[in-house]
């Protein structure tokens, strides 16, 4: 193959986001646990550690941008460093999220205590193994996948309207619970958008495959085999 | 749309050498094409074919149909010379003549037989301009040809092709022995061009086949592996060559 070394490059910068993925996922999980225990130290290192999570993301980016200057990628080439940074940007996000429900975590210690919804590590735990299929499919350049990994999110929204439910219960059982629900309603949402974020990592796949930049609520039989 | 060249069925020779293999497309007026593919491919021996420049070549033969305008080229009653004034062409190394600025752009008007002096300048004129040179040389049109810089030189040999008023403007790699400046001035030249000619291009450089073409046509071991939109060809290729030619991992 001609061009090895920027094969090599084109790599070496996938290896890194997965790098920032397996970050984002470990955050993910972390700020879950921290809220369940009520780990406020965990909480700390979560926010702590989104900052490398920013790094991470802005250093990768400028690989993108050095590679696009430098070697000038011309079809499949362009489009994986395209996706990658879009990729980036959405895992950035879900870094965020993370960094949020850990930043309501640290509040709700001067809260009084409220049983955070039963949803929440079932929700994280299917985000996070959405998250590793998308970006393990992005690198087997699998759209096929792709479709399938996307069409999960409707499981975290249903557990996500549950947690709703929940939370709005707590509220009209005791108004004085309120501030304290409403956090929780936010942590639902957050670990909810994380659901959202792989979705678009999947359509990053699918472009990165076929070159069609499409919304995975299309026709594609697999993914709608799969609803 | 209207198709200016049709190649039908096109198959080239050098005398046993097999250079085109079946090669049909349409190639639309007032568009740029290029032609892209490895050295060896085919693609210059086929833009020759256009203006059947091959014919000089001895052994050398084609089979299948070029209609320019719906006519055969390639028929025995075609004039040759007058098919060269309808397809003009411009050549990798500016080969202005040994003669003025003016002289060179008055060739070919001269040699179908424009004698006027008045009309002569009007042409002179039309045709810098249209080469974006004339603002360059306005003053010096006594100077060589060759004593102009490359990037005049070449855009001083588009103005002798334009003089004659082709239909087509065929350029083989236009721009390989010019700097950056004068290439994207010939590039910039290009796209004022198609509005009143058609243009196929022949170009090693992807990324200004990229730039300037409409349409590309990838070219490998004297098959035409793809014809498309350059936006299609250059973003996702259907053939798999071709995305490892342009992606740089042909050979």
């Amino acid at each position: 193959m001609a061009r090895e070394s920027f094969a090599r490059q084109l790599r070496g910068l996938q290896d890194e986001v997965i790098v920032l993925g397996s970050m984002v996922e470990k955050a993910i999980a972390r700020s879950v646990e921290a809220l369940q225990k009520r780990d406020f130290e965990l909480a700390d290192l979560v926010v702590k550690n989104d900052e490398k999570i920013n790094q991470k993301r802005f250093q990768i980016e400028e690989e993108c941008v050095m590679l696009i200057t430098k070697q000038q990628p011309m079809a499949s080439d362009l489009r994986v460093i395209l996706s990658v940074l879009s990729v980036i940007t959405d895992l950035e996000r879900m870094g965020d999220y993370a960094s949020g429900i850990a930043e309501i975590t640290l509040i709700l210690q001067h809260d009084p205590p409220l049983e955070p919804p039963a949803e929440f590590p079932r929700m994280a735990e299917i985000g996070i193994q959405m998250l590793s299929d998308s970006l393990k499919a992005f690198v087997a350049r699998d759209a096929e996948a792709a479709y399938r990994i996307g069409v999960r999110d409707d499981e975290i929204d249903a557990l996500y309207h549950k947690v709703m439910q929940q939370c709005l219960a707590y509220i009209t059982e005791d108004p004085r619970t309120a501030a304290t629900a409403t956090r929780l309603i936010w942590v639902g949402h957050n670990l909810e958008r994380i659901g959202d974020r792989v979705t678009n990592i999947c359509e990053r796949v699918i472009f990165t495959v076929t070159g069609k930049m499409e919304e995975i609520w299309g026709t594609h039989p697999s993914a709608e085999a799969s609803r | 749309m209207t198709t200016r060249i049709s190649a039908q069925d096109v198959n080239f020779y050098y005398d046993k050498v097999h250079a085109l293999k079946g090669i049909s497309v349409d190639i639309n007026a007032n568009e740029i094409t290029a032609l892209i593919g490895p050295s060896g491919c085919g693609k210059s021996t086929f833009l020759r074919c256009l203006n059947r420049m091959n014919d000089v070549i001895p052994k050398t033969r084609l089979e299948g149909k070029i209609l320019l305008d719906g006519d055969d080229i390639y028929q025995p009653e075609i004039d040759v010379v007058a098919l060269r004034k309808k397809v003009g062409m411009v050549f990798q190394q500016p080969n202005p003549f040994p003669k003025s600025i003016f002289e060179n752009v008055a060739f070919g008007p001269r040699r179908l037989g424009e004698n006027d002096r008045a009309k002569l300048e009007g042409i002179v004129e039309k045709s810098l301009k249209a080469a974006a040179l004339w603002d360059e040389v306005k003053d010096q049109l006594g100077k060589s040809g060759l004593a102009i810089s490359g990037g005049q030189q070449q855009r001083l040999c588009i103005a002798r092709v334009l003089a004659v008023e082709p239909e087509v403007v065929l350029m083989d790699e236009p721009c390989s022995a010019l700097d950056p400046i004068a290439t994207l001035k010939i590039e910039e030249l290009m796209q004022d061009l198609k509005k009143n000619y058609t243009i196929v291009i022949v170009t090693h450089n992807m990324q200004q086949a990229a730039r300037v073409s409409d349409r590309t046509g990838f070219f490998l071991l004297g098959e035409l592996v793809e014809f498309g939109l350059t936006d299609d060809i250059f973003s996702r290729p259907r053939d798999r060559r071709t995305e490892d030619y342009i992606t740089g991992r042909f050979g």
